[in-house]
């Protein structure tokens, strides 16, 4: 949404849409964050600044929460985003393979994003669908009982379908 | 009258649960049948998902690993034609079905409703006892009585400590203050596990209502939910059940003409697991980084925004509303002397049937994980259990007799912990279990105490140099000794039983560590750097096989002669072994 606002010069309405509610309670910041980020895609530099200048809190402090926290992005992402899940049950069942091939396929390494910006590669602890490990989402699609193989072949199906859409 | 419900919990959407209600969903629009097709939570079967129920007079039919093709025929033949598809019924309420032995040993008291109602629809909540719980607190006890039924009840938190919640209440009740808090511990954090997923998607009414109750008890007005960021579909559905609970008037003000107001927030983590420590999370509501205070003051004195606070975990209040509606006898008639109720445990890893179960606390490892589980996949040997996650321990096979209970789980150097159950057979390498645990701890330690934040450091550098056969004698020793220097002396319960995977792999599995010490080889052919893959040439027929699916064109021979891996590229993926049809790669 806001790759269209930033062309038309919008750049700022979604932040001011988001911060139309902010009362001046600092224990709002996670979910300010969040939403910041939900409507960029991750958290740019002047966005934290106007942030810090509206609610008085620090950039220190802002930046101190935003690495804490492992869901929150300082750089762009790609447009989908596809998560391979470490968890114990997906470890056990050969979660580092998975991991090799859809690196391998994408040609980039974990947590890298594709040069033509179409896919970042991320790991998350549990995707909570441990009965089916090894598993992956590819945005908001879940992928289980995975092989290298059949992981391989799900990126590649997605990317089939999306230059289909397209 | 007919009804169509399907299994949508992570686990069936994972599985392709969607797809089967949109065709199911046209079939009955085409059909023109007026058979209503609906959705429930997660039956616990995981590994049978996506499934699908026929319920007609209260009788349920249900299906396992059901896809398009397969829901058509149910539909045509049982949904319309009246006739159940007798191979593929998982489950029937008259005691038939090919899976009755993943239930048979169950009791539901946390799980009651999840599998069984639209976690959507309050009313069906509500048909099934929801909230009379709370009704009964309201109307007819005082604050006082409520935390004694809890006490009497000897529910213990279930959210990995095992502090009687009862008495956790009864500090909280105790500390006069204008404003306090209830707050429930969402973030699930063992990476490995999905009780607190499941109950959430499946039934989110039965953890308000523990909150509810627990604010009553307490005298908090406020709550909050901190929950998982990576769970979306529970927070939805919590939202909706927040929704209609305001709805009908339990929560907001004046509850049910009790005069007792409360207000319940959902506050979304944001990814870090030291945020489940108690006071970790509470920093991170306050919107700080989430680094845990020194303790005392404990939360009850001192807690959210320095005011009396209790934490409990998901499961712990998913069992409150059940308590005070049938009573604290009813409760402890389930469980062992020492610990009443059940456990709800997520089975996962090299198991047959790996699901949601929930079990009375007494039976052993092995009735979990042989007689509900089914056993280890692929009649491979069963070597540990994992229980706990990175604060818990592996069991090895020889104590599968031990009682799933608080005091003689600790004994073995693992823990009751959350519920996380990982099964583990005999491909699997102990070392690397402790590593991958370890490497789990030393990124999530959030850098406050030294003993954490470096002795981790040291341990994992330890374990991965023991990993790519560069360990040397002492090693162990070396671990043992930041081991306990580490669970002494760390700051919060994330250091103090992060050395735990470790000492109870070393404890159980020496050996595996001296072979990768000594002899630098991996006995599971399981750590990279101590392998090489090969053809064996008498088994290799020439498919071509390997060659095409090889990621990096490590393999190359023509069709019909022997074919040969190149060391150099090869990146040990093994994706040849696991397409080779002839046996004819092997690792050395
Ligand atoms: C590092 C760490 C992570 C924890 N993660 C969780 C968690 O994800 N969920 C949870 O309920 N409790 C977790 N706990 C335990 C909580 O601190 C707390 O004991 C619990 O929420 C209390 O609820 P209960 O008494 O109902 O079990 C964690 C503790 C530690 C030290
Ligand atoms: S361990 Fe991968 S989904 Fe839970």
């Amino acid at each position: 949404m806001c790759k269209d606002c930033a062309q038309s010069g919008k750049y700022w309405d979604c932040f001011e849409e988001i911060l139309e509610g902010y009362s001046g309670d600092k224990s709002q910041l996670i979910p300010l964050l969040q939403k910041l980020q939900d409507a960029y895609g991750y958290l740019p530099e002047d966005i934290i600044e106007r942030l810090s200048q509206r609610t008085g809190i620090f950039v220190s402090q802002i930046m101190g929460v935003a690495t804490f926290y492992s869901q929150f992005r300082l750089e762009p992402v790609g447009e989908n985003i596809v998560k391979i899940c470490f968890g114990t049950a997906c470890h056990v069942i050969g979660a580092e393979n998975i991991a090799d091939a859809i690196c391998r396929e994408l040609g980039i390494e974990l947590g890298g994003t594709t040069e033509d910006r179409l896919f970042t590669v991320e790991s998350v602890a549990c995707l909570g669908c441990c009965s089916l490990a090894p598993v992956i989402t590819i945005n908001e699609e879940t992928h289980g009982r995975l092989t290298p193989d059949t992981a391989r072949a799900a990126i590649r199906d997605f990317k089939a379908r999306k230059a289909v859409a397209v | 009258m007919k009804k169509i419900i399907i299994g949508l919990g992570s686990c069936g959407i994972a599985a392709g649960g969607l797809k089967v209600k949109e065709a199911l969903q046209n079939l009955a629009a085409e059909a023109d049948s007026g058979i209503q097709v609906s959705e429930t939570g997660c039956m616990g079967m995981c590994y049978a998902e996506p499934m699908v129920e026929i319920l007609e007079d209260g009788h349920r039919t249900i299906y396992g690993g059901v896809d398009e093709k397969r829901a058509k025929e149910i539909f045509q033949n049982h949904a319309l034609g009246g006739k159940p598809v007798a191979d593929a019924v998982a489950l029937d309420s008259d005691g038939g079905g090919s899976e009755q032995g993943f239930l048979a040993q169950q009791e539901r008291i946390v799980l009651e409703r999840c599998g069984a109602i639209d976690p959507e629809s309050i009313d069906d909540a509500l048909a099934m006892d929801a909230y009379a719980g709370l009704e009964k607190a309201l109307k007819t006890m005082t604050a006082e009585q409520v935390v004694d039924e809890v006490l009497r009840a000897g529910v213990k938190g279930r959210g990995g400590a095992g502090f009687p919640t009862g008495q956790k209440w009864k500090f909280a009740a105790g500390y006069a203050a204008e404003s306090k808090y209830i707050i429930c511990n969402a973030d699930e954090g063992d990476p490995g596990a999905f009780m607190d997923r499941s109950i959430l998607e499946g039934d989110p009414h039965s953890v308000i209502e523990g909150m509810i109750i627990g604010g009553y008890a307490i005298g908090a007005a406020h709550g909050y939910i901190y929950a998982r960021a990576e769970y979306p579909i529970a927070i939805r559905r919590l939202k909706i059940a927040i929704e209609a609970a305001e709805a009908r008037g339990f929560l907001g003000k004046n509850i049910l003409g009790s005069g007792f107001d409360f207000k319940l927030v959902i506050k979304e983590g944001a990814g870090a697991f030291v945020c489940g420590e108690e006071t970790a999370l509470i920093e991170s509501i306050e919107g700080n980084r989430g680094m845990p205070r020194i303790r005392p003051p404990f939360p009850a004195e001192r807690g959210l925004f320095d005011k009396p606070s209790n934490i409990n975990n998901v499961e712990t209040l998913a069992n409150i509303g059940w308590i005070l509606r049938k009573g604290a006898d009813a409760f402890s008639a389930y469980g062992t002397e020492e610990s009443n109720g059940t456990k709800v445990f997520a089975l996962a890893g090299k198991v047959t049937r790996g699901g949601l179960v929930e079990i009375p606390i007494g039976m052993t490892i092995s009735e979990v994980v042989n007689e509900i589980g089914g056993g280890t996949k692929d009649n491979k040997a069963l070597k540990a259990v994992q229980m706990g996650g990175p604060s818990g321990g592996c069991i090895p096979a020889n104590m599968m007799d031990t009682v799933i209970d608080y005091a003689p789980l600790a004994a073995t150097g693992a823990i009751m912990g959350s519920g996380g159950m990982i099964v583990m057979d005999e491909d699997n390498c102990m070392v690397d279990i402790a590593r991958y645990f370890l490497q789990f701890t030393q990124s999530e330690s959030c850098g406050k105490c030294t003993f954490c934040k470096i002795g981790t450091k040291r341990m994992l550098e330890t374990l991965e140099r023991i990993t790519q056969g560069k360990g040397e004698e002492g090693d162990v020793e070396k671990l043992e000794t930041l081991s306990h220097q580490i669970k002494t002396n760390a700051l919060c319960g994330l250091g103090q039983t992060a050395p735990n995977p470790v000492l109870t792999t070393i404890r159980y599995f020496r050996n595996e560590y001296d072979a990768h010490i000594r002899d630098k080889k991996c006995p599971t052919k399981q750590c990279k750097a101590l392998i090489s893959f090969n053809i064996v040439s008498d088994k290799c027929v020439g498919c071509t096989v390997c060659a095409k699916k090889c990621p990096v064109d490590a393999v190359s021979g023509k069709a019909k002669e022997v074919h040969a891996i190149d060391q150099g590229k090869c990146t040990k993926c093994g994706i040849c072994k696991s397409m080779c049809k002839f046996d004819a790669v092997d690792i050395s």
